[in-house]
């Protein structure tokens, strides 16, 4: 099963990578505020169980994937 | 085997300043000891540090990975037995996301990689890695960092800061440059003492830190001997 992991700076989090592309949008004539940079982590896991899937994927994000202290994460699971 | 206090540091893949590390320990008359990454047991030791670099690419988040080498699981087993643990900069990161410092370390507010000396002033002289600095005191080390802004956790206890950056070159919160955990016996800092122990290279400051540390891990050396 195909999941995808969107792991994003959390709320409060100073972001510069953030603030330089809504910057560097603004060069370019857009009306833009509030750009927030993430990461996105697509992967395949061995589990077909939705349910199941989704339990591992989100143990990576509390593990590995993600730091709770400044990152939020969302899961999406592709069948 | 000589009767210097031991004090290994770790090479990770992407680790850059052990050598330094390695050269500043023995000048400071510490048997500097080199530990490898895939080691899943540490030598017969006094502390440890961790170097800076960029372990593992600083894929992720910087730290991230190397935080499941085998050797750091060890080096966190080697820290909760009161085992006495410096992190610099890349190895501070990596304590960081080991969790055994609190907080963690994000890209410079400039998004630029600095590399420069910086003042900072210890606010604490009474841990293993501060004993031969005075409370107060400033130290002129550099940095070199693109990932140096310490964001701490809610319920830091300020008592935790080791030393503040007077002219915070990465934007981190409460000018925090280096960090202890509750019990004192592991610390964290982004300024790279391994690079200042020569005046002929600007300063010899980072050897007052690094003294500590060698003074601590001989005190620790010596209990060994001397317990039955």
């Amino acid at each position: 099963m195909k999941a995808t992991v969107l792991v994003r700076p959390k709320p409060g989090i100073l972001d510069p990578q953030g603030d330089a592309v809504e910057s560097a949008l603004e060069h370019l004539g857009f009306a833009v505020s509030g750009a927030r940079v993430g990461k996105v982590v697509d992967l395949e896991v061995t589990a077909t169980d939705p349910a199941e899937a989704r339990a591992q994927v989100e143990k990576m994000c509390e593990q590995l994937l993600a730091n709770p202290l400044i990152e939020s994460y969302e899961i999406e699971l592709v069948e | 085997m000589s009767d210097k206090p031991r004090v290994g540091v770790v090479t990770y893949p992407g680790s850059q300043d052990d050598r330094d590390a390695l050269w500043a320990l023995a000048a400071l008359d510490a048997e500097a000891v080199p530990v490898w990454h895939a080691d899943a047991e540490l030598p017969e030791l006094d502390a440890v540090v961790l170097p800076g670099g960029f372990s593992y690419g600083d894929y992720l988040r910087c730290g991230a990975i190397a935080r499941f080498s085998p050797v750091t699981r060890a080096v966190i087993d080697f820290a909760n037995d009161g085992g006495v643990v410096l992190g610099i900069c890349n190895g501070f990161q990596i304590l960081c996301e080991a969790g055994l410092l609190p907080g963690v370390l994000l890209r410079n507010a400039s998004l630029r990689f600095v590399c420069r000396d910086v003042q900072l002033r210890v606010e604490r002289d009474d841990l293993p890695f501060t004993s031969r600095c005075t409370a107060g005191q400033t130290l002129v080390i550099p940095v070199k960092h693109g990932d140096g802004r310490y964001v701490p956790p809610p319920e830091l206890d300020p008592a935790q800061v080791v030393l503040r950056y007077l002219d915070n070159p990465n934007g981190s919160v409460d000018d925090i440059a280096g960090v202890c955990n509750e019990n004192g016996n592991v610390m964290g800092l982004m300024p790279h003492p391994e690079h200042a122990v020569d005046a002929l290279l600007g300063s010899d400051h980072g050897a007052l830190i690094l003294a500590s540390l060698v003074g601590a891990a001989s005190a620790r050396s010596g209990d060994a001997l001397t317990s039955p």
